[in-house]
């Protein structure tokens, strides 16, 4: 053996880079855990607390169901998922239409368009619960705004991708006919995006369904604001009702929504 | 459902089709009833809407020092939460591979990332606020519950997806079961689980905002005082200021994904 | 040409003896019914059969990658059907194993793959910070000049054709400093002219690193034209062990059935 050869992985370069992006990532860490106020002996006190927690809640307040009204409270939290999601889809396909590139040919539309599906995607539901509540007032016509608003970023973006994606073939042909642009959509691209559609649809129910048991705890309607008044009146036996209630829609959402998508999509 | 002969047949599928429509339609009409919808409370809410946004501009910054401040424990909640959560994630969704692991090893790992996907992020932030008092510390724990869930599942798939002929390979070479993870496996992982690091701690960010609204830390809580004062001026500062981190942080995830992208 | 060889087991009985070896997947259909025979010193053996026969079955048995049902395994005089644990590791890296589709981690270089045989010697730490010993490094280099990829080195493995895919699988083998070398179809992914050189190269193998060398293989021809010895296997026994030259057209309407594709 006479010269030691070496073997690098990365060019300079890169490593460099990489390593520029672990000591940030490491010193934000050490900046953040050193100036965070955190008092440790709560954190100590935690399963201690916690465990108090869950002997209050026991046993399940059963009773409230029907003293309570939260069956009525859970199909209002249903119906807010159901009609944000439809006013979602209605809203987001004017906004993916005008976001998909071969569409709407002009960059500052299309950028416009992007600008309004990230917008929505980054303030989250309950702060757009907030901001319904402040001018519908509480109760679910907030919540169903608020639902379907938070929702037009994520059902504008597939859909948009999904409009990106077609095959250009049929449009062509139909363009070639001299059909008017509703035509090209309805009999050109509808046809090609209408399962991506409806999956994005089912997809964005079951996320709703979660999210529409919480906004009530802003008072925009549902069974978060039954929660949420069990919460401030200490009734824990009953928040523990609620939670349970939550968890099982949540359950039968998702279990719904897996069974549709085998079976038809 | 639909078979392929009907689908053939345009007169078999379109009245299908507008049962369809006609059932949404129905449920609507059901649903717009039931929750009390009436035509008047959407336009006086259009006319308070206008009042809300007239009042909203132009926004606030008179107190940029508290917002500052809210946006710098924003990020520090993002922060600690993502290092632990992704730190924690990695073993747990390692362990959740059921092409790796026996099934002792893969049902407790599973059982851990259902429980932290089985509820919304505000309902653990609920109960962290109880078990820990106000403050980031419970903001910080419920987005590493949010983050083991969600990385948790995507990276155990993500094994789950791998090629299991390098595997092989490196058994056959006699190499103990951790290399066989750090050469074999890893490699075909690390990017997307780059990907999934850096979309968790965009979602994190997100997240950290509306935590803050039970109590458990960050900008949220300024933000829900803000609103219940009627200062809406300052509300539309703090929702500019959110935005804008939150996009500077997904322009910074792009970035660090390309270095990590060969 | 030496490679230098410094890992060996206890050198004098470099040797793969199997006795009366059974595999069975389902209970009363076994796919190996007691195959015994050995193998030593510089032998080329290609083990031929048709397809379905347990030829990938036999050698995966003999690492134990498949449970063995019943008989022995001696590897260089260990007995390797009653290893388990850290024992199967340790007995594992003197078996060098060349697979058909390669089974290189794509993402990685050539000589990070090649230095991967070397796992089963290098603690888990130094694996985690890739700090192999510079004699291993010096070893993978110079094997990959000895299947003649020198200059592909550092290259990542998805960049490279089938055929130097499979150089940088048997260099990786050979990095084990195996007592014996199992190739399990390590030419049906490849073309004609490249299966050849192959065959070649791990005839070469044999010979530099004084080891025999296992070969299942789907193609007479080359087995023919390749091993030193063919062993026929046809529905789970040995049908014919013996010379190339003695291998007869009998034989092998014996071993794949029929006559016509003979002519």
């Amino acid at each position: 053996m006479t010269n030691t050869m070496t073997w690098e992985r990365f060019t300079p370069g890169q490593r460099l880079a990489r390593f520029a992006v672990y000591l940030g990532a490491v010193s934000l860490f050490v900046f953040s855990l050193s100036t965070v106020e955190i008092i440790p002996e709560f954190l100590y006190d935690a399963p201690y607390q916690l465990q108090d927690l869950f002997t209050r809640m026991w046993p399940i307040d059963f009773a409230s169901y029907t003293q309570e009204n939260i069956h009525e409270a859970l199909i209002e939290t249903l119906n807010i998922a159901s009609l944000g999601t439809i006013l979602a889809l209605f809203l987001a396909v004017p906004v993916a239409l005008l976001s998909a590139n071969n569409i709407t040919r002009s960059p500052i539309l299309n950028w416009f368009g992007k600008f309004i599906l990230v917008s929505s995607r980054t303030v989250n539901s309950l702060v757009w619960a907030i901001l319904f509540v402040a001018i519908f007032g509480p109760g679910a016509l907030a919540g169903t705004f608020a639902i379907g608003f938070r929702s037009i970023g994520f059902c504008g973006k597939l859909l948009a991708e999904a409009l990106e994606e077609v095959d250009h073939g049929p449009i062509e042909a139909l363009r070639a006919a001299g059909a008017p642009t509703v035509s090209i959509l309805l009999k050109g691209y509808w046809p090609q995006v209408a399962p991506a559609f409806w999956g994005l649809a089912l997809f964005r129910w079951d996320i709703n369904v979660r999210e529409s048991s919480v906004i009530g705890l802003v008072g925009a309607g549902g069974i978060g604001v039954a929660l949420d008044t069990a919460l401030n009146l200490f009734r824990w036996q009953q928040v523990a009702l609620i939670l349970l209630c939550i968890f099982t829609i949540v359950i039968i959402a998702e279990v719904a929504v897996t069974k549709i998508r085998q079976n038809i999509i | 459902m639909t078979t392929e002969a009907q689908q053939k047949s345009p007169f078999k599928t379109k009245p299908l089709v507008r049962l369809g429509w006609l059932i949404l339609a129905c449920y609507v009409f059901y649903a717009l009833n039931a929750l009390d919808f009436t035509w008047e409370r959407f336009i006086n809410g259009l006319g308070n809407g206008a009042q809300f946004l007239s009042e909203m501009i132009p926004p606030n910054f008179e107190r940029w020092k508290l917002l500052v401040e809210n946006l710098i424990e924003t990020i520090e909640i993002a922060v600690i939460a993502s290092a632990f959560g992704i730190g924690l994630s990695l073993p747990i969704g390692m362990c959740a591979a059921r092409n790796l692991m026996p099934d002792w090893v893969t049902w407790p790992a599973r059982t851990v990332i259902a429980v932290c996907r089985s509820f919304h992020p505000v309902i653990f932030a609920i109960l962290f606020v109880k078990a820990v008092g106000f403050g980031p510390l419970a903001g910080i724990l419920t987005l590493i519950f949010l983050s083991i869930g969600f990385i948790g599942k995507l990276f155990a798939e993500a094994i789950e997806e791998i090629s299991l002929k390098p595997v092989e390979a490196m058994k056959a070479a006699g190499a103990p079961f951790m290399s066989v993870l750090i050469f074999a496996v890893l490699p075909q992982v690390f990017n997307r689980f780059i990907g999934f690091a850096t979309y968790q701690f965009d979602a994190n960010l997100r997240n950290s905002t509306m935590v803050g609204i039970v109590g458990a830390g960050g900008i949220g809580g300024t933000l829900f005082a803000a609103f219940q004062r009627f200062d809406y001026d300052f509300l539309a500062a703090i929702l500019i200021s959110i935005v804008a981190l939150i996009m500077l942080s997904e322009l910074l995830s792009v970035k660090i994904k390309a270095i990590f992208n060969d | 040409m030496s490679v230098e060889n410094t890992f060996k087991g206890n050198g004098e009985t470099r040797s793969l003896l199997i006795e009366n070896l059974e595999k069975e997947y389902v209970k009363g259909k076994p796919v190996l019914k007691g195959l015994s025979f050995e193998v030593s010193g510089e032998e080329t053996v290609g083990i031929i059969g048709p397809s379905g026969t347990g030829k990938s079955t036999l050698l995966r048995c003999i690492n134990r990658l498949i449970e063995p049902s019943k008989g022995s395994i001696t590897v260089a005089g260990q007995e390797i059907t009653s290893c388990s644990g850290k024992d199967l590791r340790l007995a594992r890296r003197r078996i060098g194993m060349v697979f058909q589709e390669y089974n290189l981690v794509e993402r990685l270089t050539v000589i990070e793959n090649v230095l991967c045989g070397r796992l089963g010697y290098t603690p888990v730490w130094r694996a985690w910070l890739r700090k192999f010993d510079q004699a291993d490094i010096n070893r993978a280099f110079k094997l990959i000049d000895h299947v003649g990829l020198g200059e592909f080195a550092t290259q990542r493995a998805d960049s490279l054709s089938g055929g130097q895919r499979q150089r940088v699988g048997i260099a990786r083998a050979m990095m084990q400093s195996p007592d014996v070398i199992m190739a399990d179809e390590p030419t049906s992914s490849l073309d004609p002219k490249t299966s050849v050189e192959i065959m070649e190269l791990l005839k070469k193998v044999s010979s530099t690193e004084h080891i025999p060398v296992l070969i299942n293989i789907h193609d007479v021809n080359l087995a023919k034209r390749f091993c030193d010895r063919i062993i026929g296997m046809s529905k789970g026994k040995i049908i014919f062990d013996g010379n190339p030259s003695d291998l007869k057209d009998s034989h092998l309407s014996e071993i794949y059935g029929g006559e016509d594709w003979l002519s």
